[in-house]
């Protein structure tokens, strides 16, 4: 009985699929969903401009509704359905929380796709996709190390996931290639948009001798801070190109636009079906902002290279020898991680110091 | 020129118009706020109060939907009434909705995988304490040291906040979750499931709370010597403690039954349409149910209607957003200038308007 439904369900989403080309004229309606407002300067705001470049490369072929500040659990659980209910073809949940609410609601409409960020649950119509964020950190580890004059450099970090210890982990090994002498302090902030607290640690970090810092949240509150005080940063998410040359030396650029692009064309081919999606420099989705001037021509030139490493596939960031922080061996010479590895990577390597918040 | 006059007691008639006066209110003003955005405020205002109860579309899962976004609004509002009613304010009711979802929670998840039926029974106990301890903290500390109940309850929301945080990343993280934020889902695990008891009715256990505490309030307020002496400290203190009330015993009651309830609020939510403790689990149901109780009118079956009226807004709020593209900040001022016309209209229960003419001074 259960595997006779099964194969009526399969028919029947094969059925639209292959139904959906011949109703061309009707817009493929595409619904996003945001965690925090469509202007929060941050992550949020960069979904919702991928989605209105999306719009325009497809013009009148697409509908698109949004809805913002949508808290993660029942409530997003709700508003996933009732955009379901109402016609919608494609839904981007754009934040991790909402990974329990799009399984449960795909469930329910079989017909509708679904397209989670950075979550790892996936169903015949739920695909999942993120970037390789740690790529972009290598590049911008590696000329943190080289333009410390102190020899500290700082990390604002949100929430110890394994996304956000990847980064940790990768902005320390590239800045050790440039500085051998580096130290990686971190801070735990436990949000992704708080320009206060950014703000805040931002000078406590300064204020013990940092003189260079990364951040994994949002806001551009960090480089403010930095530009009144004196030190260096990166733009994290957008470019945040307002505050180059200085502080700003480069950013890492989420690029979502094209994949958007992508989907939303496979959706009206009649030919998406579930993805597990992690695109790095290679595909575009990470993009590293322009260097800066003020950094030293010679770290300019190795910076670039490495960048154009990863993209070539050269290079990868965690490359053995490696050890874990705990001194014991984690990769060998030459030895790359696995990607199921690094997708669940809970632990720092060998020279960070500090423990994993838990 | 006009003149407000107190009357010498508050208008039954006003008592019971001003709610519907300010829906009114809310409605022609937010009509003329989403006109102002360039949408048909006649569209919107359909598509917040009509389409999620009568939409062909839609109402077939927004009604039950009401009841589960009304269900946790009702359950606390209950609770702050009581003790608004006697002047003892609990501010701090999201602090004991989180407090019970961890307790209620953690208790549970003590005791994964076991399949005994006891597990849910006892996750209800736990949420319960956990809400009654939380808010023992502010009325210990009013009765012994006459703290003021407003700061202390409401600073202990960011305490319960940082604990929340905590144990998400650490003690009751799901050890399946790749190292991810947030517990085990409870929807996955039958014994501490709060489930739908009616498919398709959104009714589950909160609810069934939630109505309990409305009966159980009303029952509570007309007919007990605690009701009584409630109703007396809130219009007359003085009075009260003349003819025997004693403070402290009402201040302990009243917010040791408000965080109790809160805090089952939040242990039936985590369990059942949240699914899990994460650090976004707090969602402002405690601060939302002041609303909903001053809404009701802090009347049993006011908060009903009130918290029943306040679910219809987010849900048709949320239809307005997507379908109307009108931004989430113009639905929270809608919901905000709801309970600011009713605090408005308030001046016609106590205060009578004359129009006089003006003296020559």
């Amino acid at each position: 009985m259960m595997q006779t439904l099964k194969a009526v369900l399969a028919a029947a989403v094969v059925a639209v699929g292959v139904a959906a080309p011949a109703i061309a004229e009707d817009p493929v309606k595409v619904g996003f969903i945001y965690v925090g407002p469509a202007n929060d300067g941050g992550w949020s705001q960069h979904h919702h401009e991928a989605a209105m470049k999306m719009k325009e490369h497809f013009g009148d072929a697409v509908e698109v509704v949004e809805q913002e500040s949508v808290p993660e659990g029942a409530d997003a659980e709700r508003v996933m359905t009732q955009m379901a209910l109402s016609g919608v073809d494609l839904i981007f949940t754009t934040s991790f929380g909402y990974m329990d609410p799009t399984i449960n609601v795909a469930k329910k409409f079989p017909n509708v796709k679904f397209e989670h960020a950075t979550g790892f649950k996936t169903a015949p119509n739920v695909s999942v996709y993120s970037a390789r964020f740690y790529e972009g950190r290598a590049v911008t580890g590696y000329i943190a190390g080289a333009m410390t004059k102190t020899n500290k450099i700082g990390y604002i970090a949100s929430f110890p996931i394994p996304e956000v210890i990847r980064g940790i982990n990768s902005t320390h090994i590239h800045a050790k290639k440039a500085n051998p002498d580096v130290t990686l302090n971190v801070i735990w902030l436990y949000t992704w948009f708080d320009p206060g607290k950014e703000a805040d640690a931002t000078q406590a970090m300064l204020d013990q001798g940092v003189d260079v810092i990364l951040a994994h949240t949002d806001s551009t509150a960090p480089l403010a801070t930095l530009e009144k005080q004196g030190g260096y940063g990166f733009g994290q998410a957008a470019d945040m190109i307002e505050f180059a040359p200085e502080p700003r030396l480069s950013s890492i650029i989420d690029e979502w636009a094209p994949y958007y692009i992508e989907r939303v064309q496979a959706v009206m081919d009649g030919t998406w079906e579930s993805v597990n999606t992690w695109y790095g420099i290679t595909e575009g989705m990470v993009g590293i902002g322009e260097f800066s001037e003020v950094i030293p021509e010679d770290v300019r030139a190795e910076a670039a290279k490495m960048r154009d490493d990863i993209a070539s596939g050269a290079y990868h960031p965690f490359t053995g020898p490696l050890n874990k922080q705990d001194g014991t061996p984690w990769l060998a010479e030459g030895e790359v991680a696995d990607d199921g590895t690094l997708a669940g990577m809970t632990f720092y390597v060998e020279g960070i110091e500090g423990d994993v918040p838990n | 020129m006009i003149r407000l006059e107190k009357r010498p007691t508050p208008s039954r008639l006003w008592t019971a118009l001003t709610p519907l006066v300010a829906v009114l209110a809310t409605v022609i003003a937010g009509g003329l706020m989403f006109a102002a955005l360039g949408k048909d405020p006649v569209e919107a205002i359909r598509t917040i109060f009509y389409d999620p109860l009568f939409n062909e579309q839609f109402a077939s899962y927004s009604r039950p939907q009401l009841l589960v976004k009304a269900g946790p609004l009702i359950l606390i509002a209950i609770g702050l009434s009581l003790g608004f009613k006697a002047g003892i304010w609990n501010i701090g009711a999201e602090g004991q909705y989180i407090m019970g979802a961890i307790c209620g929670g953690g208790v549970g998840l003590a005791l994964y995988p076991s399949e005994s039926p006891l597990i849910f029974p006892l996750m209800v106990l736990a949420g319960a304490l956990g809400g009654w301890a939380w808010a023992m903290i502010p009325a210990i500390l009013k009765t012994k040291f006459n703290t003021n109940e407003i700061l202390v309850s409401l600073l202990l929301v960011y305490v319960a906040e940082q604990l929340l945080a905590s144990v998400s990343l650490g003690l009751l993280r799901s050890p399946d979750g790749g190292g991810f934020p947030g517990s085990r889902n409870f929807q996955h695990w039958d014994a501490a499931a709060n489930v739908e008891l009616f498919p398709g009715t959104g009714m589950h256990w909160g609810v069934v709370a939630a109505f309990i505490a409305v009966i159980g309030a009303y029952v509570l307020l007309a007919r007990h010597m605690l009701g009584y002496q409630i109703r007396l400290t809130g219009a007359a203190p003085r009075a009260a403690r003349f003819s025997g009330v004693n403070p402290t015993r009402l201040i302990v009651t009243c917010l040791g039954l408000s965080g109790a309830l809160a805090g089952l609020a939040g242990m039936f939510e985590v369990s059942g349409p949240a699914g899990q403790l994460s650090i976004d689990f707090g969602s402002n149901y405690g601060f939302t149910a002041i609303i909903v109780a001053f809404l009701g009118r802090l009347h049993p079956v006011g908060i009903l209607l009130a918290g029943l009226l306040m679910a219809l807004t987010y849900i048709g709020g949320e239809l307005a957003q997507f379908m109307l593209g009108l931004p989430a900040a113009a639905i929270q001022a809608f919901q905000g200038m709801l309970l600011f016309f009713l605090l408005a209209v308030d001046v016609l229960t106590n205060f009578r308007i004359r129009l006089i003419k003006s003296e020559v001074a």
